[in-house]
């Protein structure tokens, strides 16, 4: 990993961006940075601010609050967009638990871009709906 | 070479055992180099090139560097403080050696030109006496298992190198060519001719970094028009408020683009490029901001898309690399993320990206950055396989909250490497405080270990500029931002009071 063309090839397969042409994948690609994280490593950390939006290329990572796991992602799936849209500090740490490829756009870069990226938005808010309606499972 | 080879004999480092080799003599070779030197720690450098200065004794095209130098700073020339004003000179312990750049600069620019920065370099190793074995190529790579673990061997045109670690401070200055269809009908912006023979051309450039907006400022007196292209907005330093995005000094195609002067800037995906009849190139685009496809036919075509780190063979070594510039992904400690014993230095050191918090990266891919990553690499190295261990230094009662706050105000490291590098105070088993030095931050907040107050100098989305106080204890971390100050001190009562509260709460 991972050539400008096999990022476009990856987020043509993930749901979040299943709805972009072609360029506007080259451009999706392109405005993201790619980052690594070794096994062990914190992408996010409870409690400190400035943190950012990923969306996950290859590996996997759990989300924990307190010292406890509370989640797992894996491949496609994004984090961080909470408390950049919420303009708060992370309620949790999300620590990778395989190597961690991750696109990743800066918090402060993401209203823009999920303004001109509604197709995007939209799959983002069918995403958070599922979270919740799970969350809401879990709880009663 | 062939005089390389008449002066073979007396150059120093021939291959053998080495507990560390150096790679590249570049600023982050020399700056390594002088802080194993200074912690003595035994190592090699090696070097294809036969002089230092790295990448400058090239680039950038346009001979005037990014980075400034200004020795009419408010504070003492060659002071800890006055590398803030200083972004060219490598450091070093000595005054003599100290803020060398401002020698080598003729007044016209803040700006040093490329041969006064290569000068700057090549004064440092001379003064400092880091030596360099020059013209000695690193061509392979590969593992030996040894009585004491595993040795990396560097082979070289000279002959094979040993060691327990190796570090590479190669740089990120081998040309990258997107693989569009015809991109043999462009050239990268190395190969860019001498500027006036652009005279009256058409020329589209691939790119909107600063290497697209350079060149199309040196050709903006010669070309008929110029065409910016690349997929995503080109975005402006002092927009960004960092170093991400076209610095101001490039900033002149972009205006006469918004006025409507004969530069275009678009947001496209380059399709392919084509023959269009009497040497002309047609270039196939297609949008990316949602606009109809589109072809310009121009002369010319240059791909400023950017320079990769010319890591060799140690990708197939297991070393994982990252990103468009293909640059290894590292720990916190510039060690491979997947290779241990394989470290970087230099701007390659940008490969530990740290929180890059609120968006902006660290300052590692410019020398006034990775110059002290390498200081921190240095000690690093040396207590962790030399069992150098430097004693931390006790900080007397009831000092803490002035340290902090001296810190905060004069540190080049926190400055220049803001969120990324942080002074750290670390609690003592009777309760006192020990001055833990610069490290990374990321580091820091992970590692466990005592209870410790750490300092880093930060700025969000908004530009402001303020130190972060950290508390490390065995509850989390937390952090604790010190109010901003129009003019950048971080001294005075306010600060002090809201220092001792942050100290105050770790000692609960």
């Amino acid at each position: 990993m991972a050539s400008p063309e096999e990022i476009v090839d990856a987020l043509a397969g993930m749901a979040l961006f299943a709805d972009l042409s072609r360029p506007e994948l080259e451009g999706v690609a392109h405005a993201f940075e790619e980052q690594f994280f070794p096994s062990g490593e914190r992408v996010i950390r409870q409690g400190v601010s400035g943190s950012a939006f990923h969306v996950i290329l290859e590996g996997d990572a759990e989300v924990v609050v307190d010292g406890e796991r509370r989640a797992t992602l894996g491949r496609g799936d994004f984090f961080g967009e909470v408390s950049v849209l919420l303009g708060e500090v992370p309620v949790a740490d999300v620590v990778a638990t395989r190597p961690l490829r991750t696109l990743v756009l800066p918090g402060p870069s993401i209203q823009e871009w999920l303004v001109a990226h509604p197709k995007v938005t939209f799959r983002m808010l069918q995403a958070q709906a599922r979270r919740l309606r799970s969350a809401n499972q879990w709880r009663s | 070479m062939a005089e390389l080879s008449r002066r073979g004999d007396d150059r120093p480092y021939p291959p053998g055992s080495y507990p560390v080799v150096v790679v590249g003599s570049g600023p982050g070779g020399l700056q390594l180099s002088y802080a194993l030197t200074r912690l003595g720690v035994r190592h090699a450098v090696i070097s294809a090139d036969d002089a230092p200065g790295g990448m400058f004794r090239r680039w950038p095209l346009f001979q005037r560097l990014l980075s400034w130098t200004k020795p009419y700073a408010s504070v003492e020339p060659g002071s800890r403080v006055h590398e803030r004003y200083d972004w060219n000179s490598l450091i070093a312990d000595e005054p003599p050696n100290r803020a060398i750049m401002a020698e080598f600069m003729d007044g016209t620019s803040s700006f040093p030109s490329r041969p006064e920065m290569e000068r700057n370099l090549a004064a440092f190793a001379e003064r400092t006496g880091t030596l360099v074995r020059y013209g000695c190529s690193w061509t392979a790579t590969r593992r030996k298992a040894g009585k004491s673990g595993e040795t990396f061997v560097l082979e070289t045109s000279d002959g094979d190198y040993e060691c327990e670690a190796a570090v590479f401070a190669i740089g990120v200055a081998e040309p990258r060519m997107a693989t569009t269809p015809g991109i043999e009908r462009a050239v990268h912006y190395a190969d860019t001719r001498e500027a006036k023979s652009y005279a009256g051309k058409r020329v589209l450039i691939i790119g909107k970094a600063n290497s697209a907006f350079e060149v199309a400022s040196g050709l903006l007196p010669w070309a008929r028009g110029i065409a910016l292209v690349s997929p995503s907005t080109a975005k402006l330093s002092v927009n960004t408020r960092s170093l991400v995005g076209v610095r101001a000094r490039y900033v002149q195609p972009y205006e006469d683009h918004v006025l409507g002067g004969g530069v275009a800037i678009v947001d496209a995906a380059i399709a392919r490029l084509e023959p269009a009849g009497d040497g002309a190139t047609r270039v196939a685009l297609r949008r990316t901001d949602g606009g109809s496809d589109l072809d310009i036919v121009v002369d010319d075509v240059i791909a400023a898309t950017g320079f990769v780190a010319p890591t060799l063979d140690l990708p197939k070594l297991g070393v994982a690399v990252v990103g468009r510039s293909e640059v290894p992904a590292q720990t916190p400690y510039w060690e491979s993320a997947t290779v241990p014993g394989i470290y970087f230095a230099g701007t390659i050191s940008q490969g530990a990206a740290g929180l890059q918090k609120h968006g902006l990266p660290a300052n590692s891919g410019a020398v006034h950055g990775a110059r002290y990553n390498a200081r921190v690499l240095a000690r690093y190295l040396a207590r962790t396989r030399f069992d150098a261990t430097e004693p931390q230094p006790r900080i007397a009662p009831g000092e803490l909250v002035d340290r902090l706050l001296d810190q905060a105000s004069t540190s080049p490291e926190l400055w220049h490497q803001r969120s990324y590098l942080a002074w750290v105070a670390t609690r003592a088993e009777d309760g006192g405080w020990l001055d833990g030095g610069i490290e990374p931050l990321a580091a820091i907040l992970d590692a466990p270990g005592p209870d410790a107050v750490v300092l880093a100098i930060e700025s969000d989305a908004a530009g402001r500029i303020y130190p972060v106080v950290y508390l490390r204890t065995a509850r989390g971390t937390t952090e604790r931002p010190i109010e901003p100050d129009p003019l950048l001190e971080f001294a005075g009562p306010d600060q002090r009071r809201q220092v001792a509260d942050a100290v105050a709460a770790v000692r609960r």
